[in-house]
């Protein structure tokens, strides 16, 4: 049997996207320190139905760090305060007996609540509809190996590709920019031979779709901070690069200019 | 009667290339006017949604998730097969189709392993093409690792996010037909019933899981693509909403689940630590690749691991078994795993593990080798144990993780609902008694990609004339309202137990007594033990909130409900099924050395149940197994 924490907790309830929120706080004794942030708010939610209480919802799903489903602000912090980790990877026993906890949904204009701690984080699927693809429709593959790929294109690739879509580095923006998302996946498609053709457009695309919901950067580096696979900000400057380029060359605009 | 599985005839290597001639086609301006419904946006949902997309159906997806991303394919690390052969080490088709046959202990349809092997090479060109950062050596060509069950290097992988990379690619190739608005995306609507008009399917019933909204939704061909059963332990290595349900509902419907006594227990798995523990958190198979497996030979050792001397650990897959090792297929590693810790060898403060060491392999090689190819996973071992791998080693133990079992399907994936389709984990037809590892994400992606876009055209090209049924017909409203009056029975019970309690009280009896070892008496037992509990579930369930918003409560008793229904199903098919194969481990059939010991005199078939109402047990009917190229032996790993 672990060590145990006695909590208390200051958790956001709102029982639907118009209707008003407030924060409730609720004790949280004998909390195992060996339980996940997710496990103790399990626990609290027992207890809670135990009362005859509505239990709190709350996004989760994989529990392990890749569905990109779970995500609150903990103590203001996306995923709360261990670097590179998702809520559900963090343990309570980085948090100290007596502790008082605040617990948020994702806040940003972009991202409605549904209920206490889910929100709506459509727009994400949106920029990826817009363009984060590549055009290979089913069967018209060639070998594998027919590309080769350097190793550190492919490493960088993969970098980037790790995004696991959960809004922490929105959630962290003061301006509630979604560009490390989109640069991840722009710079994932557009770093590989495969993903040339459609460059410029995709940069575009993703670029103007995210615009339609989303801040604007200002470079202040919070979403790299908070990202729980610590993608780096170096992305975006190839996101703005690409998306500068895609200005200039943009053979379709051309004609109409 | 169980329908004819149609098999092609002819030699097995051109059966598939002859069927696939000899069904027919929907002409390219037609497809347009049918409309398909693909429940579930994993590898297999979501790359049949692309693929049909493309061909030019309308196509309709339906996932629980807020977004198609978050489907549980997402967490499959370690890899997936191919038979490339760009090792040069002897692979072929034929090599990975015997493997999986044998790695599936002689209990899988030889023509669907088949064909799962010759597509296996495709699906890597097709994710290659499409941006997955597979992992490559410096010249810039694709690098292998070896998996459990094969003696060649045929998986393929992107760090320990494989899955990760798949699923987005398919992902991906769906949201770009979401764009051409080929495809339609639902999200945040599960799937609570199957239609049936006139023995066919014709569309689906789903709850809106924030409006709470029960709608009716018709197609000419229904896709189920909604994944595996592995939470009817409770703890698994399972997504916290993995569940049965959608299968569960067409099974009631008339279609016949096959196997679900086949459940794989993964070997390395983070040992549970506490009551609270909600899941359990796979560790790569992979890792076996480099970790080495073992335990104290003194059952009172009290030294740490690092100061146990080299006479005094038992290396027990090493020394049982020396051709494979720690590459031994999941089931045999899990069992070994259990007799170690059940002959009080275990590791561990409950010892209740194993050791999984990698001290060996950071002497060749160095950490910096071992970081790059396993650093996820054994970053992700630190943040749930506290322990650093890297100087410590890792404490695993087996754990459920993948069924074999799902909806009986024939060779075109179709249920025994004509119009219905299977995909994925969620049919049962090509792991046999136990899955080799990697084969989980090959098989999902041959299912999407590659077969249904084929075979779906055969089945609706003669029903052209044939039109959608209206959703206010009374197959619907009947639907409909069977799912609004089950939701307001959850909420009416007003009992004093929560749905986790009676999961987890479900989950222990279904470890105990269908786990990894299960005997008669243990199924019997099992049998009225879950009924009993289920009748306590139904009268003191608490499900709070209301119907109307969301409600995870809610969403959670109506899962629990089918996986008790589930869980005796399984009992009864275990007790059936009086042999041990893969998976399935029946006490009183085992070798001298205590391996499975099959019986295929009386049980080389499916087993395949259909539902006669909740008030009487299901019908078996046997798919005989026929083996035409592989010739069956007993497995041996030695």
């Amino acid at each position: 049997m672990s060590n145990t924490l006695n909590l208390t907790l200051n958790i956001w309830r709102q029982d639907g996207p118009n209707g008003p929120g407030r924060f409730e706080t609720y004790k949280a004794p004998g909390i195992p320190e060996d339980a996940s942030f997710l496990e103790m708010l399990d626990l609290v939610n027992e207890e809670l139905i135990a009362q005859g209480k509505v239990p709190v919802e709350f996004p989760h799903d994989c529990r392990e760090g890749i569905c990109g489903s779970c995500g609150v602000m903990i103590n203001g912090q996306a995923h709360g305060p261990e670097r590179g980790t998702a809520t559900c990877q963090l343990h309570m026993r980085k948090f100290s007996d007596g502790d008082t906890i605040d617990v948020e949904p994702w806040r940003a204009a972009a991202f409605p609540v549904i209920r206490d701690l889910v929100v709506d984080r459509s727009p994400l699927d949106a920029i990826i509809e817009a363009g984060g693809y590549i055009s290979a429709p089913t069967g018209t593959a060639q070998d594998a190996n027919e590309t080769p790929i350097p190793k550190e294109v492919a490493d960088s690739a993969m970098d980037a590709a790790a995004c696991i879509g959960c809004g922490a580095c929105v959630a962290a923006c003061p301006n509630s920019a979604a560009q490390l998302f989109t640069a991840a996946k722009v710079w994932h498609l557009n770093s590989l031979p495969q993903g040339q053709p459609e460059r410029y457009r995709r940069a575009q695309n993703m670029v103007e779709t995210m615009e339609l919901f989303f801040g604007s950067c200002t470079n202040h580096g919070e979403c790299s901070e908070a990202c729980p696979k610590e993608i780096s900000q170096d992305f975006i400057a190839y996101l703005n690069r690409d998306h500068m380029k895609a200005k200039f060359f943009n053979r379709k605009l051309a004609s109409q200019r | 009667m169980l329908p004819d599985a149609r098999i092609p005839a002819g030699p097995m290597a051109e059966k598939w290339d002859n069927h696939k001639f000899d069904m027919k086609l929907v002409n390219p301006a037609n497809k347009r006017r049918f409309k398909i419904i693909v429940v579930g946006s994993g590898l297999a949902g979501s790359s049949a949604a692309a693929t049909f997309g493309e061909l030019g159906y309308q196509v309709e997806v339906f996932t629980f998730h807020d977004s198609p991303r978050r489907a549980h394919s997402i967490a499959a690390q370690g890899g997936i097969n191919a038979a490339k052969n760009y090792r040069n080490d002897g692979d072929s088709v034929h090599r990975l189709f015997y493997d999986t046959v044998k790695g599936g202990d002689y209990r899988a349809r030889e023509a669907n392993v088949h064909r799962l092997a010759q597509v296996s090479v495709n699906i890597i060109d097709q994710m290659a093409a499409q941006g997955v950062p597979f992992a490559r050596e410096y010249g810039g060509l694709l690098d292998n690792r070896s998996f459990g069950g094969a003696q060649v290097s045929r998986t393929f992988y992107a760090r320990g996010q494989t899955g990760q990379q798949l699923l987005l690619g398919a992902y991906q190739q769906m949201m770009r037909q979401v764009h051409l608005g080929k495809v339609k995306l639902h999200t945040k609507k599960e799937m609570l019933d199957v239609v049936v008009k006139d023995g066919e399917a014709c569309g689906i019933v789903t709850r809106d899981l924030v409006s709470g909204q029960v709608e009716a939704h018709s197609g000419h061909a229904v896709v189920l693509a909604t994944g595996g059963y592995g939470n009817v332990f409770y703890l698994s290595t399972n997504a916290m909403a993995c569940n049965v349900t959608a299968a569960w509902r067409a099974h009631r419907k008339g279609a016949y689940f096959a196997n679900p006594c086949y459940t794989q227990i993964h070997p390395t798995c983070i040992p549970a630590s506490d009551e609270f523990q909600s899941k359990l958190t796979l560790m790569s198979e992979s890792l076996r690749n480099d970790g080495r497996i073992w335990v104290p030979r003194n059952p009172d050792e009290t030294r740490s691991a690092d100061q146990i001397p080299e006479a005094d650990r038992y290396y027990f897959l090493e020394e049982k078994y020396p051709a494979f090792g720690n590459l031994v297929p999941r089931d045999v590693a899990s069992r070994n795993a259990k007799t170690v810790v059940d002959q009080g060898l275990g590791v561990g403060p409950l010892k209740n593990g194993v050791y999984l060491d990698f001290v060996d392999a950071i002497n060749r090689d160095s950490a910096e080798v071992i970081e790059e190819k396993y650093g996820n996973l054994l970053q992700m071992y630190e943040r749930i144990t506290g322990e650093d791998p890297y100087k410590t080693p890792m404490r695993i133990y087996p754990a459920t993780h993948y069924t074999m079992g799902g909806l009986w399907v024939d060779y075109n994936l179709m249920t025994t609902i004509p119009g219905l389709y299977a995909a994925g984990e969620a049919n049962f037809s090509d792991h046999g008694a136990n899955r080799l590892g990697a084969s989980a994400l090959m098989q999902g992606l041959a299912d999407g990609y590659f077969v249904l876009p084929y075979t779906i055209g055969d089945y609706l090209a003669p029903r052209l004339q044939k039109k959608l049924v209206d959703p206010s017909d009374e197959v619907f409203t009947q639907a409909v309202a069977g799912v609004q009056d089950q939701t307001a029975r959850f909420i009416g019970i007003g009992g004093t137990r929560s749905p986790d309690h009676f999961h987890r009280e479900l989950g222990k009896l279904v470890w105990d007594y269908i786990g990894m070892a299960r005997n008669a008496t243990g199924l019997e037992k099992a049998i009225s033990e879950i009924k009993a509990l289920k009748d306590e579930f139904w009268a003191d369930l608490r499900v709070l909130g209301t119907a109307d918003s969301l409600n995870s409560s809610l969403e959670k008793a109506g899962r629990i409900a089918d996986f008790f229904e589930l869980a005796e199903l399984m009992a009864r098919d275990a007790l059936d099924r009086r042999e041990s194969c893969g998976g399935h481990f029946r006490e009183e059939s085992q070798t001298e050395d205590g391996e499975a010991l099959r019986d295929d005199e009386n049980f080389a078939h499916v087993s395949a149940w259909e539902w006669n109402g909740s008030d009487q047990p299901q019908t078996k009917h046997a798919e005989q197994l026929v083996f035409d190229e592989v010739h069956l032996t007993q497995r041996s790993y030695k």
